[in-house]
């Protein structure tokens, strides 16, 4: 048996050093945030930092939810992505289903315009959906911003769902129709219950980027009745403009950022091939 | 019987997304188009008036429309080939086979889920000239002399910008270019090993070409979205001329100044400009695609 010469070894080491820069790049500016959230304003503005957070204190997390404010800035979120991503999903499924499995002869020329929707720039579209929203009296309503945020997450949810009723058996189909049951009937009885990951992977990637939308968030509300997380965060201010509350912002990011940080470490799997099927197929 | 059937309620089907499509897409659009032709202001004080082409050819004309575009522009170039690059290291390590890879795969997801805004908040305290961590380390370990106010300097803060772009949209780059590895077959290496290909023969002559159509999905899906950069570049530093890019600039002309006539003509160049880009890729992607069948 050959013996492993010096210049495997060097490049094992090499590389596995490439490893660790990788893992670090990626989570020390979370890690950061997070140990920035439990230290006293005292040892923030230290000139030597500490990489751990001593002296821990949890007054920054009181102060973020001592005022109404911002709790009220996470419900807004939770209503406006929960129900941009359950109109998105129940939509989304009806006419994935057809576009995946029905004869509809118009099919290629919907999947064109789908995909031309997720092409365009939030931005272009804004003055005319100030207008729109004005007009319909939904400005500043939740309603208003769920409504606008069906232009990227429906798109999308559509898109990948065509892909994954497409990818199911055709025999399943058949053996239900031979049974007497009608498409609808498939649908709801024979194939939803499939697509159960697919509708888990689309509904959370909707979730994401609706909880995560900034520039419709910014520009469609006034105030915190309906101001959502991202615009709070951003707007966080101190007593005067030259005191900036690094402590409270850090730890209001990671109250926002926890909970999105371990539904993708869960759903680790099924993300990355949401994704990349999104993707891949266009 | 059956396909008629079928037909009608694929029609029923589709009808809600149709009209949402409509809704929400359709009809902002055709706005943004009409107004791009006459005088208007946001709140409507004013009539609306019919101008013409007056918009299009002050946009032409507009040196802060122009700023914006090269900023967007450069922002985008760098970004995008700076993510390609680091994208496709890590999807290489990712793909090769060791022990901890699921570790890596986990760790690069974190920068993708973060929100923009946070990930934004995050880096700007990292970043702090005086209080950041960045700052520390390079004085701490002697790289700089004196800290740099990174977010200060019109020379630094768009490379700043592109730099936080980069740690958060790298891993989405990583990941579409790891499935396209992924469906490289193994044992066309080895039969290059066979050959006596070395690894770096390899990577140029097997792995890129046959990676080359997930690279240009991922090129075109990165480009779009650097195109309209906004979150990242509006939290950090708000609007400021060594930064606005051609989404701030939009935003700017419509809510700040009000004005949603010109506001609506710089949305109309921002979607040729980034259909343009579309076309291009499309060109160039039908040839590579069509090489490779």
């Amino acid at each position: 048996m050959r013996t492993k010469g010096l210049g495997y070894y060097v490049g094992r080491v090499l590389f596995y050093a490439l490893v660790v820069f990788i893992v670090i790049y990626s989570v020390f500016p979370f890690y950061w945030a997070v140990v920035s959230s439990f230290k006293t304003s005292d040892a923030l503005f230290s000139p030597n930092p500490s990489f751990l957070p001593t002296p821990f204190t949890l007054t920054h997390y009181q102060n973020v939810f001592s005022g109404a404010a911002f709790g009220r800035n996470l419900i807004n979120s939770l209503i406006v992505a929960g129900g941009a991503t359950l109109i998105c999903l129940v939509l989304g499924v009806l006419a994935a289903y057809a576009l995946g499995r029905l004869r509809f002869p118009p099919k290629n020329a919907v999947l064109y315009i789908v995909l031309a929707m997720t092409m365009f720039p939030q931005v272009s579209v804004l003055s005319g959906m100030f207008v729109l929203l004005r007009e319909t009296g939904l400005f500043n309503t939740h309603a208003g911003l769920i409504l606008s945020y069906l232009l990227f997450t429906l798109p999308f949810t559509v898109w990948v769902l065509t892909g994954y009723f497409r990818g199911l058996p055709r025999e399943l189909e058949e053996a239900a129709y031979v049974d007497g049951a009608s498409p609808m009937q498939t649908l709801l009885q024979v194939m939803l219950p499939l697509t159960g990951p697919g509708l888990v992977t689309t509904g959370l990637l909707a979730f994401i980027a609706a909880w995560n939308e900034y520039l419709f968030a910014l520009t469609f509300t006034i105030g915190n009745n309906v101001r959502t997380v991202p615009v709070a965060i951003a707007s966080f201010g101190g007593a005067t403009p030259f005191e900036i509350p690094w402590g409270s912002i850090m730890a209001a990011s990671v109250v926002v950022t926890v909970p999105l940080v371990i539904l993708v470490l869960i759903f680790q799997q099924r993300i990355v091939a949401g994704l990349t099927a999104g993707a891949v197929k266009g | 019987m059956l396909t008629v059937r079928q037909t009608r309620l694929a029609w029923l089907l589709v009808l809600p997304t149709l009209l949402v499509v409509a809704f929400v897409a359709g009809y902002p659009l055709a706005q943004v188009f009409y107004y791009s032709f006459h005088r208007a202001d946001i709140s409507f004080v004013e009539p609306t008036e019919f101008v013409g082409f007056k918009n299009y050819i002050f946009l032409l004309q507009d040196p802060d429309f122009r700023g914006a575009l090269w900023n967007t522009l450069r922002f985008t170039f760098v970004s995008v080939f700076l993510e390609t690059v680091l994208g496709l290291a890590i999807a290489l390590v990712i793909h090769s086979n060791f022990k901890g890879r699921g570790i890596v795969r986990a760790a690069i997801l974190i920068p993708w889920a973060i929100p923009t805004v946070v990930s934004a908040k995050m880096w700007q305290w990292m970043l702090n000239d005086i209080y950041g961590v960045i700052n520390v380390i390079l004085v701490n370990t002697g790289l700089v002399a004196n800290k740099i106010a990174f977010l200060a300097n019109p020379n630094t803060v768009l490379w700043a910008m592109v730099a936080v772009d980069v740690w958060k949209t790298t891993p989405f780059m990583a990941l579409l270019l790891l499935a396209g590895l992924q469906l490289i077959p193994a044992d066309i290496y080895e039969a290059a090993d066979i050959d006596g290909a070395s690894r770096w023969q390899q990577f140029w002559t097997l792995t890129l070409p046959l990676l080359t159509p997930a690279l240009v999905v991922a090129l075109i899906f990165r480009t779009l979205d650097a195109l309209r950069v906004f979150d990242v570049i509006f939290v950090m530093v708000g609007v400021n001329t060594a930064t606005r890019s051609l989404a701030i600039y939009n935003r700017q002309t419509l809510i700040d100044f009000q004005d949603l006539g010109y506001g609506s003509t710089v949305s109309v160049a921002i979607l040729v400009i980034i259909f343009l880009f579309v076309f291009l890729y499309m060109r160039v992607a039908g040839r590579g695609v069509r090489g490779e069948d």
